[in-house]
């Protein structure tokens, strides 16, 4: 049991905490109306190694909270088995909550005690000492930028504030993993920004994991690495690079003075798997680092005395890739954007655009 | 300093003094909640106290001309004086129930829970939390005891204070019980105010319950409150036996003795914790 417990920079460890999170088989059903069975999540494997960030994307009700809840010991898990920071959810659940820290989705603070006070309170919960408390406190508040606020109620803070201070809160008993469930929803994007620039601190300088649960693409896109999660199922993980590489090609559009002459030179020019469109945009070819390919192609035209208007080359998004595996697009069905399963890669002009 | 250290990496948790000692400073921690909200909310507090104030001195008052001083054996302020210290302890500590529901509403609860401390431990904390802030109050309505005729003895205010811990743990551990069994707090607060006001009228705060209708005697044999105004009561007149004041509780015309009724009040306490904890305790 005490060998567990050693430094977060400590080299050496046992071989199984190489991953700061490990789940196999893990699942959580809950008994729905009329007899039925609700599975929240199931049969999830996941390894989150040490000082990764890891995001964990899906639409609300996907069961990203309620993983969150069966890796932190909070609800127990119906089949399957889980460590957290070296320790089994289910036989050590205390030794779980000690070394990881959470930030729920709706996290709540007392709002009538002050900014200092609260984390007192929560150090204290933790089993730190008095005066080791106290200087944990300050120094999260330092880590957070909330020195100056220290002595403020809670309610006397913004929004953004109140998240940092709850992430603060998080870090006072130095958790080896920390949870964040939807850090940044209902905060503006300057908010936003702030508290990734918190987060990226304590990734780069304190090499903590990270696990983020999260609907928002972008914050995806700054992790080491994505699980998608639907219905309670992982439907995919990897990079976010990897992952959207898998699912297809840069789409590449050329608007020319003369689509048709130059479908046939650029099928010729690219390699010779490719199919080559023309569509109401233009030319359309999907092809891997679609951007190297504008300047080869534009040359080519041009050698055929074609004029390019235009040209672009659209990666995929993680919206994508969600589109990919779950048949319809994170933030619900976007007018415009049916399935279409017959369609390896369902891109749109709007896709590339939001970026 | 890093952020991310262990807080103290030569303790190993799994000792078991260490472990002893993180659940005791998580009963530290929520009882130092509780005092930091009552030093922090003057306002309520003072209002919390003012109401019983305002029953011993216009009730109090007001009574005290119309009833004969030979039926309750004291003057009127004198009798309603336990009662009084009664229902300032009663009121912090039904709070802390009102207080678990509504943290469990606004998701601090779940805060709490996240601590890696038993779930019994951080509902002990809740509960000497409570008893420790009614009786701060109750022991500032002590200064009122000149008023009703009562001496500052030492001895006096000491045994009522006694007495006063011993109810405001009993409260607090009944309302918490109360609390864990029900998720939402309109259903607790029309719970109390449909049940307080008969269980103050049948403690014998008011008026001796020998003047209550037999069904309603009855039913103080079986009402906590009772047993707390009751012991405050004879707290006083153990010490001051000129003030003592018509019986209270009795069982078939005899009055129970008085540790007897203290004990009953923290087994009653003690069951109510146990059994609030065992709820509490339950997986979600």
């Amino acid at each position: 049991m005490t060998a567990t417990i050693t430094s977060p920079h400590a080299p050496h460890r046992a071989p199984e905490s190489v991953y700061a999170i490990s789940t196999r088989g893990l699942a959580r059903s809950y008994p729905g109306p009329e007899g039925t069975v609700t599975h929240a999540v199931r049969d999830l494997d996941l390894d989150v190694p040490q000082g990764e960030t890891f995001a964990f994307l899906g639409p609300n009700g996907a069961g990203k909270s309620t993983t969150i809840a069966l890796l932190c010991a909070l609800a127990r898990p119906t089949a399957g088995r889980a460590t957290v920071a070296g320790a089994d959810v289910l036989t050590q659940p205390l030794q779980v909550r000690r070394q990881v820290g959470m930030l729920f989705q709706h996290s709540a603070l007392d709002p009538d005690l002050t900014a200092d006070q609260n984390l007192h309170v929560q150090a204290r919960l933790y089993g730190l000492g008095r005066r080791h408390a106290r200087e944990r406190a300050a120094e999260v508040l330092e880590t957070v930028g909330l020195t100056d606020r220290r002595g403020s109620p809670v309610r006397t803070l913004s929004g953004g504030m109140r998240r940092r201070l709850e992430i603060a809160r998080g870090l006072l008993h130095a958790p080896r993993v920390l949870f964040l469930d939807e850090p940044t929803t209902g905060l503006d994007p300057h908010a936003r920004a702030e508290i990734w620039k918190h987060l990226r601190a304590l990734r780069d300088r304190h090499g903590s994991t990270l696990f983020v649960t999260t609907h928002y693409l972008d914050e995806a896109e700054n992790c080491d690495r994505v699980a998608i999660i639907d219905h309670g199922t992982l439907v995919a993980q990897g990079t976010p690079l990897a992952l959207k590489s898998a699912i297809g090609d840069d789409r590449v559009v050329l608007h020319t003075s003369d689509d048709v002459t130059a479908q046939q030179v650029v099928r010729r020019t690219a390699p010779p798997d490719r199919v080559v469109t023309v569509e109401s945009e233009g030319v359309c070819l999907r092809v891997p680092d679609g951007s190297a390919w504008i300047p080869r192609l534009c040359a080519a035209l041009q050698g055929h005395g074609i004029a390019v208007h235009a040209a672009s080359a659209t990666p995929p998004t993680l919206d994508d890739v969600f589109f990919h595996h779950a048949g319809r697009s994170i933030h619900g069905t976007q007018p415009g954007r049916t399935p279409k399963p017959t369609s390896p890669y369902p891109i749109t002009a709007e896709a590339g655009g939001g970026r | 300093m890093s952020t991310l250290t262990l807080p103290d990496p030569a303790a190993p948790c799994g000792r078991r003094p260490a472990r002893l000692r993180h659940e005791l400073r998580a009963v530290h921690a929520l009882v130092y909640r509780d005092l930091l909200r009552l030093a922090g909310q003057r306002t309520h507090t003072a209002l919390m106290l003012l109401h019983p104030v305002l029953y011993l001195l216009i009730l109090g008052g007001g009574l005290a001309a119309l009833v004969p001083h030979g039926s309750l054996g004291v003057g009127y302020q004198t009798y309603l004086f336990p009662g009084v210290l009664m229902m300032t302890v009663q009121m912090p500590a039904i709070t802390v129930g009102a207080r678990l529901i509504s943290d469990r509403e606004r998701g601090y609860l779940r805060e709490l829970l996240m601590a890696p401390v038993g779930r019994s431990t951080l509902l002990l904390g809740c509960c000497l939390g409570g008893t420790l802030v009614a009786t701060a109050q109750g022991a500032v309505l002590l200064g009122l005891a000149g008023i009703v005729g009562l001496p500052y003895d030492p001895s006096l205010l000491l045994l009522l204070l006694a007495g006063m811990i011993l109810v405001s743990f009993t409260i607090t551990a009944l309302a918490l019980a109360l609390a864990v069994t029900l998720r939402r707090g309109e259903t607790f607060h029309m719970l109390l105010g449909l049940v307080m006001m008969p269980l103050l009228f049948v403690s014998g705060a008011f008026f001796p319950l020998q003047t209550l209708p037999g069904w309603a005697h009855t039913l103080a044999g079986a009402n906590p409150l009772a047993y707390g105004v009751d012991l405050l009561r004879r707290c006083i007149s153990l010490r001051v036996p000129d003030q003592a004041a018509v019986a209270g509780i009795e069982w078939a015309g005899r009055q129970p003795p008085l540790p007897l009724e203290g004990v009953l009040l923290l087994a009653s306490g003690a069951l109510a914790l146990l059994w609030a904890a065992h709820r509490f305790s339950r997986p979600e």
